[in-house]
């Protein structure tokens, strides 16, 4: 799907009309949106947690794939921007009736939708969204197919601006199944795109995406050796249905290998933060006391992804 | 053009002098991003308040967002006390629509209640489009249509107001 056309997320101003991926976003746009979401969390500490900018807007969250937290904080970033939010579980309603994606975007659109915020088993769904919407609805992919995860990656990338201030001498490592994880995707073209030197990405070479080099990034397999000396560590949920397929021998043994323990991280900088887009599996991808270790901030980034979802929301709603 | 504005440096004393009379144990300050902030950076130490300066960016809160979308560059608002109970002075730069003076109040009383709220600018020039006033002004003027007031701050602090044509200015 990296071949999608010129930047179906612009419009004609070259603003952010809809977000669909980090890859091929202007470096201007993403600290606008890293910038912005820093107002914004400052709106989530207040004690009325809650702007107008939004009144009168609905927000259709269309998730054809389950997710908890991702809906949850869209939901709640909605809320705080004073839109009208609908929540509809697509995948045990029209489309096992038959419905095809469009008629049910279009029937939402005759309900005077304004952003559709949509995750998708299949890469590429929320694209064919966008170019049939009307002008002043948006679309924000919240997840789809292995292709990309853009509001995950722009609160990781705000987390790690928050503890680390500047990219420009950072070495990061991202850990794990990179190969199914449009998480990891994401990531690495936010990190590049914002000038990280040295992005790494560390797993079985069974559960790294043929070519992954050419996306800038330096490949290990030798987890000790790719944490050396690095500030950032983010690890990769370890999908369940992988763990005893054929690409790995069992969750006990990627652990032994791959599974992040203090041990390991001590090999990181001692200031190195460690992070998890969620689910976790602990014992598996990460080691417990790791996870809520003092270089643990997993859950901040949970708090920090409705702030940046706050601020997509309303840069593209405004465009 | 520029020769009839008064000089911004020369406004600042005489606005805290007036201010001081109002001034309560309840009262704290709040300045409006970018140019008010500035203002309030320079009334706020000759006014002994003990409570910080807050800053504030009404970005979240502006009334033309449906037709501008959202600012570019907003800054985080930081109110540094509680706003409930407070004798609010709210400074701006420049006094025109008042729709940015509505936008703060708004924000604001998100913060808290508090027990009032006083505004004070630099210049006033006219052209207010709600009813809203300035209760301390450092000078009114006369500001042709089509141009904007403006104030600037040079690199060595000090502040100017100037006079820039709209289209330039957007």
């Amino acid at each position: 799907m990296s071949t999608v056309q010129n930047n179906p997320q612009l419009n004609a101003n070259g603003e952010l009309q809809h977000l669909l991926s980090i890859e091929g976003l202007p470096r201007e746009i993403l600290e606008q949106i890293l910038v912005t979401a820093e107002s914004f969390a400052g709106v989530t500490e207040r004690e009325v947690k809650k702007v107008p900018l939004l009144r009168g807007k609905s927000v259709f969250n269309l998730f054809f794939e389950a997710s908890t937290r991702t809906r949850t904080t869209f939901e709640i970033a909605a809320k705080r921007l004073s839109a009208d939010v609908i929540n509809l579980n697509v995948a045990v309603s029209s489309q096992s009736k038959g419905e095809s994606l469009l008629d049910t975007v279009a029937n939402l659109s005759a309900m005077q939708a304004d952003l559709f915020v949509v995750r998708h088993g299949s890469s590429g769904a929320p694209y064919l969204i966008a170019r049939h919407v009307k002008p002043h609805e948006h679309v924000i992919n919240a997840g789809d197919g292995r292709h990309a995860h853009p509001t995950q990656g722009l609160l990781d990338l705000y987390t790690i601006r928050h503890y680390k201030k500047d990219f420009s001498r950072l070495r990061v490592a991202i850990v794990g199944d990179v190969l199914h994880s449009r998480v990891a995707r994401s990531l690495i073209h936010g990190l590049t795109t914002l000038g990280a030197p040295e992005v790494r990405v560390i797993g079985p070479q069974t559960l790294m995406p043929a070519g992954v080099e050419a996306l800038g990034v330096r490949v290990f397999h030798d987890m000790r050796a790719g944490l050396k000396d690095c500030d950032v560590v983010v690890m990769l949920r370890l999908q369940n249905e992988r763990m005893n397929g054929p690409l790995l021998p069992s969750a006990q043994e990627f652990f032994k290998n791959y599974g992040l323990t203090a041990e390991k991280l001590a090999l990181a900088k001692p200031d190195a933060i460690v992070m998890h887009p969620g689910p976790m599996n602990r014992g598996v991808e990460i080691d417990s006391p790791v996870a809520d270790g003092p270089h643990s901030v997993i859950l901040p980034q949970v708090t920090f992804g409705i702030a940046v979802r706050m601020a997509v929301m309303s840069i593209v709603a405004g465009n | 053009m520029a020769g009839k504005l008064p000089d911004a440096e020369a406004l600042l004393p005489g606005l805290a002098a007036g201010i001081k009379a109002r001034v309560t144990p309840a009262s704290a300050m709040i300045g409006l991003h970018t140019g008010g902030a500035w203002v309030a950076e320079r009334l706020h130490p000759l006014l002994g308040l003990k409570e910080a300066l807050g800053l504030m960016d009404i970005a979240f809160y502006r009334d033309d967002y449906a037709k501008e979308g959202l600012k570019h560059d907003p800054k985080r608002t930081r109110i540094p006390f509680e706003v409930e109970g407070r004798d609010i002075l709210l400074v701006d730069d420049v006094l025109y629509t008042g729709r940015t003076v509505r936008a703060a109040m708004n924000e604001l009383f998100d913060y808290g209640r508090p027990k009032s709220i006083a505004l004070v600018v630099l210049a006033d020039r006219g052209g207010r489009q709600l009813p809203i006033e300035a209760q301390h002004c450092g000078a009114r003027l006369e500001v042709p249509a089509g141009k904007r007031l403006r104030l600037k701050r040079s690199a060595n602090g000090k502040l100017s107001l100037e006079l820039e044509d709209v289209d330039r200015a957007e």
